[in-house]
């Protein structure tokens, strides 16, 4: 593979594959930081792929008092299903679960948009009567009575068609710490960039992993090219030089959004420089047959 | 284009219904046929050129330099654009509005903003009986929209109320809020008695306890309120109220239990 450099890291001349989803996004804000956060990590808890969760979400910002609608601190959480019908389900449930329980919550909508998804306008029954409709300045919001006062709920959020699931980069190094240290720079700086989250374990992912595998009906296994125990026992894509690899997984409201966020990962991973992080950077695909978005690093370079 | 102006002559002789002077029945209307349409409701009855001196020519923009208190039904129907009266209206001004915006420089008769759909309503001065409320006969109010009165406002204001937002900042008559269906009033300056009487749904919003409430209501705690903050925001955002009415926590009481009582009375600890 034809190789490129920038500040001693190699990085190789190929794309993350990407492909269509549907996205939404919801605030929620609460009593204070600390309880708005657990309210969002709660209901993002569990969802970091498709494939076995239902949903990939994450936190996208944190918002500041001055910027919720409720003037309370808030984080703004998207969720990313691979259809209208999983993602209203998901959406529904994680909130009634994990919104709705946790003290002091409000939710509200995160987008705007044509296509509309039920919030609270699927939660309000949980008032058995006792909620109240209220209309302000053109918004629809439920107001449930619970134990310590009321939870406050807008009727609908937005769904974009527009999302990209799948955007990615693989972190190669000589070490399990440094390729860490990599992970770490590339998660920070992504996290910066507005519109898009990385759903995986504080948005780091070991188990790259391949389409199906030798045992029946099996979704997906161990990217065997990429194992460094692996090496010389497969077709490995690993130098004698590398003992570790992360990825980064990348979903975005809009492709633009994945491409900023790869953009952002590079450039922190680059700067990081071939001692303390990563040696060589390289991206998954699978031979351009999953999905319609390929990102050449390329053309993302710093 | 300029504001489509009528000039009031003098005091007219008689009461005038001004309902068909509204953007949209304005629309493509030469002077001098608008002079023609007939205003009064006597046998001789006035026609606009009577009352009114007519110039300009954009009628999505009307506006009445002069009032009185025999203006009635001004902007009734009106659907979009903007009409406003610098000076006093009569009874029903805006009645049925499904949109646009009215603005009231002086006074208005009873039966302002009467069965509104949408759209806006502001009286600069006072508002008789009935502000928002059914013509006797129909079964519901305010219906969207928002009626807002910088003055005070009399008897039975937001009767009936279904849905939208009623604030009167200088005080409200006897019986604010009865028979409220859903919606919100927002009062400040004090209420008269029975505040939300027979109200079954919706939110009256006081600056301070109401006096003379009926023992139909219950007190029903004061935990923090989403909905506080939002609606202070909200008011305070549209220019209604010039600081936030209800602070994080209001009391808030519940009512009227005569009826269904999932209405709720909430002001300021």
């Amino acid at each position: 593979m034809p190789q490129l450099e920038v500040n001693g890291v190699a990085i190789d001349d190929t794309f993350a594959e990407a492909f269509g989803m549907r996205a939404t996004a919801i605030v929620i804000t609460g009593p204070n930081r600390k309880w708005a956060r657990q309210a969002a990590v709660s209901m993002t808890g569990f969802a970091t792929s498709v494939i076995g969760c239902g949903c990939e979400a994450a936190i996208d910002v944190e918002l500041e008092p001055s910027e919720t609608p409720d003037g309370r601190p808030g984080f703004r959480v998207t969720l990313f299903a691979v259809s209208t019908d999983e993602l209203q389900k998901q959406l529904q449930a994680r909130v009634a679960q994990c919104v709705l329980t946790s003290p002091g919550s409000a939710c509200f909508a995160g987008l705007d948009g044509p296509n509309l998804l039920k919030l609270g306008a699927a939660l309000r029954y949980f008032g058995d009567g006792w909620q109240i409709s209220k209309k302000i300045g053109g918004r629809h919001f439920w107001r449930v009575p619970v134990m310590d006062g009321e939870f406050l709920c807008e009727a609908t959020t937005g769904m974009t068609k527009e999302a990209v699931g799948g955007g990615n980069l693989l972190l190669l190094a000589d070490s399990s710490a440094n390729a860490l240290a990599a992970a770490e720079a590339a998660v920070a700086a992504i996290n910066t960039v507005p519109g898009a989250i990385m759903p995986f374990p504080g948005g780091v992912v070991r188990s790259g992993s391949k389409i199906g595998g030798k045992y029946k009906g099996i979704i997906a296994s161990t990217n065997e090219a990429f194992a460094p125990t692996l090496r010389g026992a497969v077709k490995s894509a690993l130098g004698t030089d590398i003992n570790a690899v992360l990825e980064i997984v990348i979903d975005g409201e809009t492709a633009d959004a994945v491409a900023a966020a790869m953009r952002a990962g590079l450039g922190a991973v680059t700067g990081l420089g071939p001692e303390k992080g990563a040696i060589r950077i390289s991206a998954g695909n699978f031979g351009g047959k999953l999905g319609k978005f390929l990102y050449h690093l390329k053309d993302l370079l710093p | 284009m300029t504001a489509l102006t009528f000039t009031i002559r003098e005091e007219p002789p008689e009461r005038l219904d001004l309902s068909p002077l509204t953007p949209r029945r304005l629309a493509g209307m030469a002077l001098r046929d608008i002079a023609t349409i007939r205003l009064g409701q006597s046998k001789r009855a006035s026609v606009a050129g009577d009352v009114f001196h007519i110039s300009g020519d954009d009628p999505e923009n009307i506006v009445f330099e002069g009032g009185s208190g025999r203006f009635d039904r001004v902007a009734a129907e009106m659907d979009s654009g903007e009409v406003r009266v610098i000076g006093d209206a009569g009874a029903q001004a805006g009645r049925l509005m499904r949109g646009g915006r009215l603005l009231v420089e002086g006074d208005a008769g009873p039966h302002a903003g009467s069965g509104m759909r949408g759209g806006r309503v502001e009286i600069a001065g006072d508002a008789g009986d009935h502000l928002g409320a059914p013509l006797a006969g129909e079964l519901a109010g305010m219906n969207g929209g928002v009626l807002i009165v910088r003055g005070k406002s009399g008897a039975f204001t937001a009767d009936r109320l279904r849905r939208g937002l009623v604030a009167v900042l200088g005080g409200a008559g006897d019986h604010a809020g009865c028979r409220m269906i859903a919606g919100t009033l927002v009062v400040t300056g004090g209420v008269g008695e029975m505040p939300g009487y027979l109200m079954r749904r919706g939110s009256i919003l006081l600056d301070g306890a109401p006096g003379g409430l009926s023992p139909s209501f219950v007190e029903t705690g004061a935990p923090d309120l989403v909905f506080a903050a939002l609606i202070d925001r909200y008011l305070v955002d549209d220019g209604v109220l010039d600081a936030p009415l209800l602070g994080k926590a209001p009391r808030r009481y519940g009512g009227d239990n005569a009826v269904s009582g999932r209405g709720e009375l909430l002001f300021p600890r």
